[in-house]
């Protein structure tokens, strides 16, 4: 029995920061303490403070150590774990006060507006070990479901909760399944969309890392809802620790005889495979997704039939995300009317953001739907970095549009974002400051969807990559007015014509900008200047001879050579060969060179 | 698994390890002081009987067991200080597995602190 619980996370975030190593040299240096029968090592999920990782939880007294390396870690075990003095200089500085007092982590500015639901276990279990899940009232729904609940029950209950499809299109949960519910066939399915493919998102990738058993247990959920007895992740195979802990999940639960046959006793049988999917953002959208589940290339086709009625293998299908399912669970135990408590309008609950970007807590926060913009960037993600000024932040990735700095008070949920022309999408959030040039991001984001159109319909295939030459034209100095007009005429083309989402959706970003940030095209095409100093074409670096001291730093530092002059006298840079580096104005200790 | 007996069985088993995992601190802490002194002078197993013995007797979703550094008081070492909502503190002293077993059993379960171990009976205040 153990005093005392390391937790740290595992997560691929606080992976790629180091965690396996200090993780090692933790269970190394318990040993040599002998402290093994006394202190435990879990590995977790993510506990959303990425950017502070590798991330390392002590219980019971919940100390939040941050940016642990391993040769921290011989001094938190004699001081922490053996002596109970927590190593100060390590704990996450927002948990320490001006007084050195040690605050709890729900007290901290990144952790305290935040209401942890589809997240409640990640960073909390070890998602290797389903009793850990169990221990914390896993797989009750699913024994309360299928012992106490008809399906039309928990269709209903899904249904008064208000859950709404978290993966981006927002669509009611319960209504999907009410509708595939009555349609008769000899096999149904249940899929999980976790092809988590936005630019910058990485919210399904925690949940499947941290929580895997709460999708099975959905899903098994979903199955008995509608009459399913097979289901399918169709995940990502870049997220190789996701993966691998579904393997895991799934295995165990079938020791467990949580999948598999007669679950609970009640002759209600839910199997669950994995499809790994090779890294077309395509088949993000439902139905390239069947169709690549079935073994064939991922392409969108024409709805209807909708998959409620004719899906995976021409099957009734529902499919949802698996931040979707993840709350599943929680709406079957604590009932729909405390999940419909949360959240404003037709958004209830919350949802998960992955904040990234410019700023400063980069990592994933969980919110009610509603929450004002402001608390999000300001109070939980602690503003721009480097006093920089807040100038937009872009939700929903390459289907989504940006929310200027104007409207921060804007509250964050599915209908007020409509109203401006933005969505919550899958819920990325890149923060921009006063350095980045929005039509810059825009072609950003054309560049991915030009990239991933699968090519099945022309308005996608050829529209988006002539919207992409008039943007690069526009960056390069040589666009004309004329060119924003068909630029805009395109767009609405585009997104009108489309066959699937991707390309329906693809526009977004130039008609949010466009919108918005107008002016900035504006300087693009009749100034030729990037107002934020991003397109390259656009600058010119000049040396000013008043305060050039002639000391040939510069003309050193040039990878180019294209800087001439005499020692001690003022040097020149030849417009014609500059590759617009910077270099040269990072070097200047006089503050001679400008950037234009 | 067939029946929802067995998962609330796993449930109860892991009741004690999960709820170490509580950021609730509203109940119970008992803490033993563990430096050099302490550790010289045995504290290293009644922390670790407090511990135990807690989560075998199902407390732990209102005790919380932790250490601390030197309390500065080497001499009546091993120390044990019980802290809870509304009362006032209790400073055990000379403290062993066994007195642990029994302040566990007199005081955290039935409420009762067991004076003869206090540092007030020994007469220091």
């Amino acid at each position: 029995m153990y005093r005392s619980h390391v937790l740290i996370c595992g997560g691929t975030g606080c992976t790629s920061s180091g965690s396996q190593k200090v993780r090692a040299a933790l269970i190394d240096e318990i040993r040599k303490q002998g402290l093994e029968d006394e202190v435990n090592v879990v590995e977790t999920g993510c506990h959303g403070l990425c950017e502070q990782g590798p991330v390392m939880v002590v219980y019971p007294d919940s100390t939040f150590y941050a940016q642990v390396k391993p040769e921290d870690v011989p001094e938190i075990v004699t001081e922490h774990l053996l002596k109970g003095r927590p190593v100060t200089r390590l704990i996450y500085n927002e948990a320490v006060t001006d007084e050195g007092k040690v605050l709890s982590l729900n007290d901290t500015d990144f952790y305290k507006k935040q209401v942890r639901v589809a997240l409640r276990n990640c960073g909390v279990i070890d998602p290797e070990n389903i009793e850990e899940y169990i221990g914390t009232g896993g797989y009750q729904a699913l024994g309360k479901v299928l012992t106490e609940m008809t399906p039309d029950q928990v269709i209903q209950e899904v249904l008064d909760s208000g859950l709404r499809g978290r993966g981006g299109g927002g669509f009611p949960t319960g209504l999907k399944w009410k509708l595939c519910a009555p349609n008769k066939a000899d096999q149904k399915f249940v899929c999980c969309n976790a092809d988590e493919g936005d630019p910058g998102a990485f919210m399904d990738r925690s949940v499947l890392e941290g929580d895997p058993h709460s999708v099975l247990e959905a899903m098994a959920i979903a199955g008995y809802a509608i009459g399913a007895n097979q289901g399918y992740i169709y995940v990502r195979a870049e997220y190789p620790i996701a993966v691998k802990r579904l393997e895991i999940a799934i295995k165990q639960a079938h020791e467990y005889g949580l999948l598999g046959e007669d679950i609970f006793g009640t002759g209600f049988n839910f199997d669950i495979g994995l499809r790994l999917g090779a890294g077309a953002f395509v088949c993000g959208e439902e139905t390239a997704l069947m169709r690549s589940i079935e073994g064939k290339r991922g392409e969108p086709r024409p709805r209807p039939p909708f998959p409620a009625v004719k899906g995976l293998f021409d099957k009734p299908t529902i499919l949802n995300n698996v931040e979707t399912y993840a709350n599943i669970p929680e709406i079957i135990n604590r009932g729909a009317a405390w999940f419909a408590s949360m959240g404003v309008g037709k958004s209830k609950g919350t949802k998960v953001f992955a904040l990234g970007g410019k700023i400063t807590n980069t990592g994933l926060v969980e919110i009610p739907m509603g929450t004002p913009l402001r608390t999000i960037i300001e109070d939980i993600g602690g503003g721009c970095p480097n006093g920089k000024k807040f100038k937009a932040v872009q939700t929903g990735g390459p289907s989504g549009g940006c929310i200027p700095a104007s409207y921060i008070d804007i509250p964050v949920d599915y209908d007020h974002l409509a109203e401006i022309g933005c969505i919550i999408g899958s819920g990325g959030m890149i923060v921009m400051d006063e350095d980045n040039c929005m039509v810059d991001i825009a072609k950003f984001f054309l560049e991915f969807t030009v990239d991933e159109s699968c090519g099945k319909c022309t308005a996608c295939r050829i529209g988006t990559r002539r919207m992409l030459e008039i943007l690069e034209k526009i960056t390069s100095g040589n666009g004309t007015m004329e060119d924003l007009d068909k630029l805009e005429q395109l767009a609405y083309y585009v997104k009108n014509n489309s066959l699937c989402g991707l390309g329906q959706t693809a526009p977004n970003p130039v008609i949010s900008t466009l919108k918005f940030f107008r002016d900035e095209y504006i300087a693009h095409i009749v100034d030729k200047k990037c107002p934020a100093h991003v397109c390259k074409s656009l600058l010119q670096y000049t040396i000013d001879p008043a305060k050039c001291k002639g000391c040939t730093a510069c003309a050193r530092q040039c990878p180019v050579s294209a800087i001439s002059g005499k020692v001690k006298e003022p040097h020149v840079i030849d417009q014609s060969k500059c590759i617009k580096c910077g270099a040269c104005m990072a070097t200047c200790k006089f503050g001679a060179i400008s950037r234009q | 698994m067939k029946s929802l007996a067995e998962l609330q069985a796993i449930r109860e088993k892991m009741k004690n390890t999960m709820s170490m995992r509580d950021e609730d601190a509203s109940g119970i802490r008992v803490v033993v002081g563990m430096a050099t002194c302490g550790i010289a002078a045995g504290a290293r197993p009644v922390l670790n009987e407090f511990a135990k013995l807690v989560q075998e007797k199902g407390l732990s979703d209102r005790v919380k067991v932790s250490q601390t550094g030197c309390i500065g008081l080497c001499q009546y070492e091993p120390i044990v200080e019980v802290f809870e909502p509304g009362r006032e503190k209790v400073t055990y002293i000379k403290m062993d597995a066994q007195k642990a077993a029994e302040v566990v059993e007199r005081h955290l379960e039935a409420g009762h602190v067991v004076e003869k171990y206090t540092m007030a009976k020994s007469g220091l205040k």
